[in-house]
């Protein structure tokens, strides 16, 4: 059911690795997006006249098998034809591996920034690479000139996107210009608005970007520990403050574990008295990939054991005006009155569910699983609810 | 994956430094620490002992609690000292507006003869003492020299119902004027409600007031308090309630209490009473000591310790009527709690610092005279005009510099007054400075003689008790007045 992101195909005229919109011809002459970008899909569609595309300058096509003696570069005969379909951007490199960097209709699209990082949270499912990753700055420039203007939310996460330095700031200037009405929610630890030149570079994106910065404690001792880093907390706090004093959009996110759901509680009425200006706070199950893996002893804790603490984390936030969100945690292991904060948190192409689901009346409703939790953590809690028993 | 620092979940409960604290030993026995915003922590006296001396603690819990609250920092104060300021800057940012309580006292005419009244009343006798129109017109062009965007226009006397043609002159030049102005305004009135007619709660009605009447309790005893020549003050009242509610709804109608010594013994009944008639807010004040309450003290008033024992009694009542199920709320408990248990300001203009009077308030009077506050006016009517700012036809900025604003800015600051400087509940108290000038002739006053202190003392040490007990069912009652009743969960 969920659709993986690459595939692999054959490819011809085709000399360096390139981004490009697929298009069926209908939309591609409607030329919402310039044609030498467009990848005119002729997979379903018989008779075309390719020297008629050449004459307008489409970019390529898709072709289901190679049968099209084309002068345009075609990608053909995919492994996994549905990977792609029209109003994608792929990424098509001359070997034939095909990356999907953007797929219209998703519940989530995201740009990746870089590998790099100046956290080493304990429990991080994407591992920091140190290696110059710098030309993916150009990659999200062009990408985001292919992607649907009427995209409501559009993702950036790394690695550290701020480490991208001025990079960023084009990067956001480009989403300005080419998606103004998208909202850009940007997954960052903030550390490096500590500097508050840095933060002003950012003033022609105030509003358009929202800054979802993890806080996991209400102390710097704890938080430092969990993002291993020394003096983390107090960068993420003053950085915080720099950015509400700008007008930015701010939210504050939690991941659950053994090593930050001992302070829950005191860490909501932290945010509360210290940092109000959060529209929105996600406190989020964890994600067992990368280091979370490699951490599990010191991180895993059954959800069921903390569940009734996150329901009176949840509700404090809600009663002060906070809007708050559960992400991760299927509905089975959470109580009544916690069921109305939890989202479908989790993206197509991760997402799960486990047997006891099919007899589950929520199952419509629930998060579900990752595709990557193993036995090792399975909830003893796990069950399927009876009675459609949302509050 | 090795490659991650070892940075070890530290234990050390030892090297830390004190960030600027506040202190108050509770009845329970805990300690109160209070942060120069308004964080607070209870601890028990052996770790406060170990704090105050900067020893370590024993208990990693205690000390991240410390911390998060900016008692006392780890490695530099840096952070929590810019995140203090940040919170002190918005707790005292009612200042930002300047007076946003624009009270228009239309009359002095009142047809009761209450013992306690606090302004000297005159008979209902032809307007001579209503505000002119000319002098409407002038307290309106004051109204708005007031920067603030939030403007609250509150109408007094006397009963101000018995001049209700210079109310609905004042409403229609507010609203006029506002066609340009544009700022967010609510009117409200203080009123026996005995005058009602229905031109009046039409007129209500369609400005949106917020009614606001006196009820002291069980019919006997609100009589025995207002005396009404040949009649039921208390029927009356009742009778209006229901004709407001009818015509405002509910929400838009609350009552006051005044406290004499006769109500100190009836502390269950003046609140079932409420209970009775439907209200869901009581706020329990004790008698005010100004005006024509000052000299009939002897008779009428009490010691503030039998406010405090009443108050107390009320309370548990009040908590427990809750439990039950019936939601009402102690007006005077919200208002202390919405300080404690949020870091937002107070509106509350009674409890500011620095004070509300002038910097929070001004008071038009009928004679075109404007005073800091409401107890301003009323010193005036026992011949001190300390606390008079000037006329109506004097320019705004002559009224805000005016003898008695340096006064008021010079007095009105809580954080630096003898006995308020060092006092643990000082982050969400304010000073009385019209109150120290009525009882002692100066402004600044003695605390061990005030009764503002020692009421508002008393108070929050109830208040505190119930929060450091932590009984699961108070503190979830006091969430409810504090943040609202939540409605069914609707968390998207």
């Amino acid at each position: 059911m969920a659709l993986p992101l690459h595939t692999r195909g054959t490819v011809a005229g085709h000399g360096a690795s390139a981004l490009y919109k697929v298009l069926s011809l209908a939309e591609a002459l409607r030329q919402d997006f310039p044609l030498p970008r467009a990848m005119i899909d002729l997979r379903e569609l018989d008779g075309v006249d390719l020297s008629a595309l050449v004459a307008i300058g489409a970019g390529a096509i898709l072709d289901k098998d190679g049968s099209l003696a084309s002068p345009l570069p075609t990608l053909h005969s995919l492994t996994m034809p549905a990977v792609v379909a029209p109003g994608d951007v792929v990424r098509v490199h001359p070997s034939g591996q095909v990356n999907v960097l953007y797929r219209r209709g998703a519940n989530a699209n995201t740009l990746f920034a870089t590998e790099r990082c100046n956290s080493q949270c304990l429990m991080c499912s994407q591992p920091p690479r140190e290696e110059d990753d710098s030309w993916r700055i150009g990659e999200m420039i062009d990408l985001l000139q292919l992607i649907d203007r009427d995209l409501p939310v559009l993702g950036i996460t790394g690695g550290e996107p701020c480490l991208l330095g001025d990079g960023l700031v084009e990067i956001l200037r480009t989403a300005k210009q080419y998606l103004p009405n998208t909202v850009l929610h940007v997954l960052t630890n903030g550390r490096l608005f500590a500097d508050r030149a840095f933060v002003r570079s950012f003033d022609q994106s105030a509003g358009q970007v929202v800054w979802a910065v993890p806080v996991y404690a209400d102390n710097a001792t704890d938080h430092d520990y969990v993002v291993q880093a020394d003096g983390a907390f107090n960068e993420t706090v003053n950085g915080l403050h720099n950015l509400a004093e700008r007008d930015h959009r701010i939210e504050i996110r939690c991941v659950l574990h053994r090593q930050t759901v001992h302070r829950l509680q005191e860490l909501v009425e932290f945010l509360y008295w210290n940092l109000p200006f959060a529209e929105h706070v996600a406190l989020m199950g964890l994600e067992p990939m990368g280091y979370a893996r490699s951490n599990r002893d010191k991180l895993w804790i059954d959800p069921i054991e903390y569940a009734d603490t996150l329901s009176q984390a949840a509700a404090y936030l809600w009663r002060r005006g906070i809007t708050v969100s559960i992400y991760n945690i299927p509905l089975c292991l959470l109580p009544d009155q916690a069921r109305p904060f939890a989202r479908q948190s989790i993206s197509d192409w991760k997402n799960v569910f486990v047997p006891e689901c099919q007899s589950c009346t929520l199952r419509e409703a629930c998060c579900g699983f990752f595709r990557s939790a193993g036995d090792g953590w399975r909830s003893k809690g796990i069950q399927a609810i009876e009675s459609k028993a949302i509050a | 994956m090795n490659e991650q620092r070892a940075i070890q979940a530290a234990s050390s409960t030892g090297n830390y430094g004190q960030l600027p604290f506040r202190f108050m030993r509770l009845d329970t026995g805990q300690v109160l620490v209070t942060s120069e915003a308004g964080d607070f922590h209870v601890l028990d006296p052996s770790t406060f002992a170990a704090f105050a001396r900067r020893e370590p603690l024993a208990d990693g819990n205690t000390l991240r609690g410390l911390e998060a609250k900016h008692l006392l920092y780890k490695t530099s104060p840096e952070t929590a000292v810019r995140l203090l300021a940040t919170k002190l800057r918005t707790r005292k940012s009612f200042l930002r507006g300047g007076p946003s309580l624009h009270i228009f006292v239309v009359t002095l005419g009142c047809d009761h003869g209450c013992h306690y009244c606090q302004v000297s009343r005159r008979l209902h006798s032809a307007g001579r003492y209503d505000m002119s129109l000319e002098t409407a017109a002038a307290a309106v062009d004051r109204l708005f020299d007031s920067p603030s965007p939030h403007l609250t226009v509150e109408f007094q006397g006397g009963e101000p119902l018995l001049a209700f043609p210079v109310i609905r002159r004042i409403v229609e030049l507010i609203q006029a004027r506002n066609v340009q102005e544009c700022r967010q305004i609510v009117f409200s009135i203080t009123s026996t409600l005995h005058h009602l007619t229905d031109e009046i709660l039409e007129f209500m009605r369609i400005h949106d007031f917020q009614v606001s009447t006196s009820l002291d309790g069980p019919a006997d005893l609100h009589d025995a308090n207002r005396p009404l020549p040949g009649g039921s003050a208390h029927e009356l009242t009742v009778q209006g309630l229901q004709r407001a509610r009818q015509a405002l709804g509910d929400e838009s109608v609350s009552a006051l209490t005044t406290l004499t010594r006769r109500s100190l013994e009836r502390p269950k009944e003046i609140v079932d009473q409420y209970v009775r008639l439907g209200f869901r807010s009581i706020f329990l004040r004790p008698l005010s000591p100004y005006g024509f309450a000052n000299k009939s003290e002897r008779r009428l008033g009490y010691a503030v310790e039998d406010y405090l024992r009443f108050y107390k009694t009320a309370l548990s009542h009040i908590l427990e009527i809750n439990r039950s199920g019936y939601l009402i709320e102690e007006a005077y408990a919200k208002i202390l709690l919405s300080s404690i248990l949020t870091p937002f300001p107070t509106p509350y203009v009674d409890l500011r610092s620095p004070v509300g009077s002038g910097f929070g308030t001004l008071v038009y009077n009928y004679d075109g005279g404007v005073y800091a506050s409401d107890e301003g006016r009323m010193l005036k009517e026992v011949g001190n005009d300390t606390l008079r700012l000037g006329s109506v036809t004097d320019d705004f900025q002559t009224l805000m510099r005016s003898p008695a604003m340096e006064l008021l800015a010079a007095s009105g600051l809580a954080e630096t007054l003898p006995g308020c400087s060092d006092c643990a509940f000082v982050p969400y108290c304010g000073p009385d400075p019209a109150g120290s000038l009525s009882r002692h002739g100066d402004p600044v006053g003695h605390r061990a003689e005030s009764e503002h202190c020692q009421r508002h003392m008393g108070l929050f040490r109830i208040l505190f008790n119930h929060l450091a007990e932590g009984d699961p069912a108070t503190l979830g009652i006091f969430e409810d007045w504090v943040h609202g009743v939540p409605s069914v969960a609707k968390a998207a």
